[in-house]
């Protein structure tokens, strides 16, 4: 009896690992320099978010991302959902959380006035979404030389390498560029933003330095915002909690899933396993 | 159905009277009696779960489209703000319909590969592996409109990346490309009449799936050893014993694919997807899903647009015309040693085809220079290794399998499917 | 024969009361699978997050004349804001007491010191039409659809609707404004 049916099968399935989205494509132009080793609570498949760092990483967010950035999939009540930086059992309802409602009150919305007809600016409530820096493109590239800040919304999702690709852009930019390599004003050198430098480098061209250009200036220094948890905010930190909740931001279902995702394995393992026997028992005394 | 005796009796009044108005019951029963061979593998339980994955695409591409705006301003949102974040369970329904086109296509590779190895598409079962041919290219066209819906840079590129394909046919190229697009590129109107035929395709596909069992019950299921059914000593009735074990495979499929659903769920995802769709700026790297990557990379081995189209078609038509390229009488590959070996080389060449479709067609296969260039590309280029694939790929399908049925020295082949059964069960017991 | 290949072995009654007992244990653990995916199905149908977070909304009083009402959308419903004369009022305390099928004193269906708004979802309780103001028999609302008549207080006097319009949570922020939801 020959089992080369199975050996086919395991290089198909060798091949499909190959195919998958795990590989990244080879490119000859672009270059970039490997994104940093950082580890966070989420990063294995059944990893949860830490909630404090979810926190801090909004304070980081909303203290100096925000300026430029939208994030325009997320609302206030959100960060108060199961699983989010201020979520309290006590508020099964995010909507009723104060933190969040205190949170959306200090932003400001367009409106009617209900009796003129006017616009008006009203407070926000938990169900707005974070409100845009810049009323429309244009703007938004006006205000920043020409290039458009991306919506934080999926920008974690959006990356190759999500958490760490975040982190390592905002820790390399501005990097000190080598001597040989012209940067264009309003640009900052980073060795992790994928891009292709051998038109801007002046020396051997067999050496042209990995990485790319950034509009966005150096976001982050030590201290830049203050931790209401009193962990020091060094720009290593600062990075690290940000990226986390940007990663957070595009996957705010994550945990929820993981943790249904156990449920439903260990269900499936006791049904297969059930059905197997059964069907063992059923075979037995057929010949095949 | 045809050679199948009814086994069913009517038991009740009320059965009786039903019997001879619409014969659903006995219908049922006599699908559930089916004589089936007993010597079915696992390899045979893909038809099941074939069955069960476009339940899963159906039952919750249904669920999906009530909560789907099909304008293209509001796609993008709908999906990832409002399905992904709001809908109760909305992100788990929707992880199971876009890996489940994976899965589903990961199932259907396997049954195909099956039906060539033990040789299901001869006599008498042609029309049986043309109808599942027909369900193989439903499914890559419902995949790939299902794919545009989500409205990413990768949903916009794709559609405006394959609709264009069908420029290269001469004259009529241009007036098929508008006719899709329903403007002068992939936009609002494109979208809306994806998402029409998508939702509808899935039912047309479940019409030729029922076609596809009708012809699987008249000459009855193919077996491992290919040889034909003899008597009532050959088979079992279908329930129970292969809806358990078709159950079992079922849900070890299932297994599998909750966990990519629950832990790994943008394994089969491109992040450009998550960019909204821009038709001013192309992402990087444009790559259809995996399951397409093959017929991608033949479409870019060859240097002229229309004729890579046609080889494109060609491939996928090479799987249509099977049946008369091989006439051999022996079906199973178990007794055709030669043709064994040059089908899993041919598998070989599928998947070095699909890694070529998902890399840069410039890029180097053994790290260092490119080597001479012959049209176009050097030698160690993913393009040449894709030529020589693509070469392989036909040459099995036009040279090496009509010349093996005509030439090879098959291995004796057992009187009844139930010989080796036999020798099986003995060996222990003696 | 199918018997031939058979495993040898006599199956004993203790067999088979074991196999029935897997049988039955792999079928109700399968049912309770099917059960559980059922529910996500369902609860898709449910209002999403976003819908259920819709903002609450605030309406000044001064605009609404003595004797007259705005209706105005609350999620998406439509909803009464009465002024009420003393007359509405007094006429509406004084059926207090009488036979009613949803019997309802007028105190209950206002906020204490606010007797002369009355804030009610505008939607007749028999199907769901938007009632008329008609004064007629009890003064108050007659709706168009299928004939239910409500007096100055929203209750139920008349036709096929089972129940008064129905109250929802609202606040008085000012004598002047008002918060619903």
């Amino acid at each position: 009896m020959t089992h080369h049916p199975f050996l086919a099968a395991a290089a198909l399935a060798v091949g499909l690992s190959l195919a998958s989205g795990s590989l990244v494509p080879a490119q000859a132009d672009t270059t970039q320099a490997p994104l940093k080793d950082v580890h966070w609570s989420f990063d294995s498949p059944v990893g949860m978010y830490d909630q404090e760092q979810l926190q801090r990483g909004y304070k980081v967010y909303h203290e100096v991302c925000s300026a430029c950035h939208s994030m325009n999939m997320v609302a206030f009540r959100n960060l108060a959902d199961k699983g989010g930086p201020f979520w309290n059992p006590a508020y099964p309802n995010s909507n009723d959380n104060p933190v969040v409602k205190a949170l959306a009150a200090q932003a400001q919305y367009d409106s009617i006035d209900t009796e003129t007809g006017q616009p008006v600016k009203r407070p926000g409530t938990t169900a707005d979404y974070f409100p845009s820096p810049f009323p429309n493109e244009v703007a938004a590239r006006a205000a920043n030389n020409g290039a458009l800040p991306p919506d934080m919304s999926l920008l974690a999702a959006a990356r190759e390498g999500g958490a760490r690709y975040i982190y390592s852009i905002v820790t390399g930019d501005g990097t000190t560029p080598p001597a040989g390599l012209t940067v264009p004003d309003g640009k900052y050198y980073d060795p992790y933003m994928p891009g292709d430098l051998s038109s801007f480098w002046k020396g051997d061209p067999n050496k042209v330095p990995v990485g790319g250009f950034i509009a966005m200036p150096p976001p982050l220094v030590d201290d830049r915002v203050t931790f209401d948890d009193g962990t020091k905010a060094t720009v290593a930190q600062e990075a690290k909690d940000v990226a986390a909740f940007l990663e957070w931001a595009s996957d705010p279902k994550a945990d929820e899933r993981k943790q249904l995702g156990i449920e439903v394995m260990l269900f499936l393992l006791v049904f297969t396993g059930l059905l197997y026997a059964s069907y063992r028992t059923l075979w037995r005394k057929v010949g095949h | 159905m045809s050679e199948h005796q009814s086994t069913y009796e009517p038991k009740s009044a009320f059965e009786r009277w039903l019997d001879s108005r619409l014969p659903i019951v006995r219908f049922s029963a006599d699908l559930m009696s089916f004589p089936t061979p007993r010597n079915l593998n696992y390899w045979y339980t893909f038809g099941g779960i074939l069955a069960f994955c476009l339940m899963v695409q159906i039952i919750t591409g249904i669920v999906l489209a009530m909560h789907y705006d099909t304008s293209s301003h509001g796609a993008f949102m709908s999906v990832q703000r409002e399905i992904m974040r709001d809908v109760n369970f909305g992100w788990l329904i929707r992880g199971l319909h876009a890996n489940g086109a994976s899965m589903f296509f990961l199932a259907v590779y396997l049954h195909i590969l099956r039906g060539i190895y033990y040789g299901s598409y001869k006599a008498p079962r042609e029309v049986l592996w043309w109808l599942g041919c027909v369900i193989y290219v439903l499914m890559m066209a419902t995949a790939f409109m299902g794919y545009v819906l989500p409205w990413g840079q990768m949903s916009f590129w794709g559609a405006k990346v394959i609709t264009n394909l069908l420029g290269a046919f001469p004259v009529v190229g241009g007036t098929i490309t508008t006719l899709l697009w329903g403007g002068f590129s992939v936009g609002g109107p494109t979208l809306n009449r994806f998402f029409s035929l998508h939702y509808l395709l899935p039912f047309v596909i479940a019409g030729v799936v029922a076609l596809h069992i009708w012809a699987l019950h008249v000459p009855g299921n193919n077996n491992p050893t290919g040889v034909e059914v003899k008597g009532k000593q050959d088979t079992v009735p279908f329930h129970p014993y292969y809806t358990v074990k078709d159950l079992f495979a079922i849900m070890v499929f299932v297994i599998l694919f909750a966990a990519v659903v629950f832990f790994i769920p943008d394994a089969f995802e491109k992040v450009d997807n998550n960019i909204e769709a821009n038709p001013l700026v192309t992402p990087p790297h444009i790559v259809p899903e995996w399951y397409l990557l093959p017929f991608y990379a033949i479409l870019r081995a060859i240097p002229d647009k229309l004729s890579g189209v046609l080889a494109l078609a060609g491939a996928i038509g090479m799987l249509f015309i099977l049946p008369f390229l091989d006439q051999n009488k022996v079906k199973s590959m178990r007794y055709r040693p030669a043709a064994r070996l040059y089908f899993f080389i041919w598998i070989a060449f599928c998947l070095i085809l699909g890694w070529c479709g998902s890399q840069e067609p410039q890029g180097t296969v053994i790290p260092g220079p490119a080597g001479p260039v012959i049209i176009d590309y050097g030698i160690n280029s993913v393009t040449w290794l894709a030529r020589v694939s693509t070469a392989y790929y036909f040459a099995y399908f036009l040279i090496i399998t009509p010349l093996l049925a005509m030439t090879e020295k098959t291995l004796p082949v057992p009187d009844s499917l139930f010989t080796p059964v036999l020798a099986k069960s003995a060996a222990p017991a003696e | 024969m199918a018997n031939s290949v058979a495993k040898a072995g006599a199956d004993g009654p203790d067999d088979a009361g074991r196999r029935d007992f897997l049988y039955l244990a792999t079928g109700a653990v399968g049912v309770a699978g099917v059960a559980a995916v059922a529910w996500p199905l369902i609860d898709q149908l449910n209002p999403a997050a976003d819908t259920l977070a819709l903002a609450s909304i605030e309406y000044d009083l001064t605009k609404i004349a003595l004797g007259s009402e705005v209706t105005i959308a609350w999620r998406k419903q439509p909803v009464f804001i009465r002024h009420r004369t003393p007359d509405e009022i007094a006429r509406a305390r004084a059926d207090d007491h009488a036979p009613m099928k949803d019997p309802a004193t007028d105190e209950s269906r206002v906020k204490p010191g606010h007797a002369e708004w009355l804030i009610i979802l505008a939607s007749c309780t028999h199907l769901g039409c938007v009632p008329t103001f008609k004064g007629g028999d009890y003064g108050g609302w007659a709706c168009p659809c299928h004939g239910s008549v409500y007096d100055t207080s929203g209750r139920i006097r008349k036709g096929p609707a089972p129940k008064n319009l129905y109250l929802f949570p609202y606040t008085f922020l000012s004598d002047t404004k008002v918060k619903l939801g």
